[in-house]
């Protein structure tokens, strides 16, 4: 819209696409060149604008999963098969293409090491992607003395997103603990969880009220709501947990 | 996917929003008009986003913000929350 650019208000800019990165079958990571970025918080997300020949104009919002890096920004898109925007950005999208984004957005759903914890987070999906960057900068910025749980859902072992990353990362971070459960269908000899997130899982994979964690829960509709209301029914302060409904990753 | 999956909050308002307002106004806890809940904004309920937006309260469905964007401006309607209250100790929401 013209006349909209007013100094310090969210203004577009053109991101250039460095790579892109298949994560699962049906999500890619789009690594960015965003020239002039200011540096975002781990949870915070863009906006992208697709315009086509006619003008028409399609906006989503995506989380960004990397930990803050210069100019650099990673997206994780999963591609939706009725979706406007995420077939271009997972399937025709190449290195070297242009694509209008602004941000960094979101104030509420962030978390960095000052912010301290002990830390819960819960992913359903590619709501896990906001976690990423929190668990991405937790790593980088010496914030590893932070006590942290990550409780992830998925549908198939195949499904979970930077599994390898994150399981490395907990290998030798002994202050952080991962769970994954699997609500669809197991790998052969499974051993974890199978079913969706309940209280029994919560209180095993999570911290007790006492503890007084901060929560971050990111998800689709159902699961933020069945999560946040079985976390407050255990005793956390609602106050204390963040929510995010879908990623955002719509579309 | 059916519908419920889709349903977004007031953070993927955020962008919309931080069009008009210089600060987030996602981290800022609005009351309800309708049954005088406090929620951040960030935790609305949110319909449309693309031309426009409304916010509803996620317990009883009022209407707290709508927002269009037409040619000779954004319009915004706040009437549906009583209060914004808006932390001085963090803009930037924390």
């Amino acid at each position: 819209m013209a006349g909209t650019t007013v100094p310090g208000r969210l203004t577009w800019t053109l991101a250039s696409v460095r790579e892109s990165i298949p994560e699962t079958l049906g999500a890619r990571t789009l690594v960015l060149d965003v020239p002039g970025w200011r540096g975002h918080r781990p949870g915070q997300h863009v906006d992208i604008r697709l315009t086509a020949e006619d003008g028409y104009q399609a906006e989503r919002s995506y989380s960004i999963a990397s930990a803050p890096d210069g100019e650099r920004v990673e997206l994780t898109v999963e591609r939706l098969d009725d979706g406007e925007v995420s077939p271009y950005l997972t399937e025709e999208l190449r290195a070297g293409d242009r694509l209008e984004l602004r941000g960094p957005i979101g104030g509420y759903f962030t978390w960095e090491a000052a912010n301290g914890g002990p830390l819960l987070l819960v992913g359903g999906g590619s709501g896990i992607v906001p976690l990423m960057a929190m668990l991405r900068h937790r790593a980088a910025s010496g914030g590893r003395t932070i006590p942290t749980r990550l409780l992830g859902s998925f549908r198939s072992f195949d499904a979970i997103l930077y599994r390898d990353e994150i399981e490395r990362l907990a290998e030798t971070d002994g202050e952080l603990g991962v769970m994954w459960t699997l609500t669809r269908a197991q790998p052969p000899g499974w051993t974890g969880s199978s079913r969706r997130i309940d209280a029994a899982l919560l209180a095993e994979a999570g911290w007790p009220p006492e503890a007084r964690p901060l929560v971050y829960v990111c998800g689709p509709t159902p699961f933020v709501e069945t999560v946040a209301a079985t976390l407050v029914a255990l005793g956390h302060a609602p106050s204390r947990v963040k929510t995010e409904r879908f990623g955002p990753t719509g579309g | 996917m059916d519908d419920s999956m889709r349903q977004l909050d007031g953070n993927a308002a955020a962008g919309l929003l931080a069009e008009i307002f210089a600060f987030d106004i996602t981290s800022a806890q609005a009351v309800c008009n309708g049954c005088h809940a406090v929620e951040p904004v960030a935790t609305l309920l949110a319909y449309g986003l693309e031309m426009g937006a409304i916010l509803r309260c996620p317990g009883c469905g009022h209407a707290l913000l709508r927002v269009s964007r037409l040619d000779d401006g954004c319009w915004l309607d706040l009437r549906g929350m009583s209060v914004l209250r808006v932390s001085m100790t963090g803009l930037n929401g924390s």
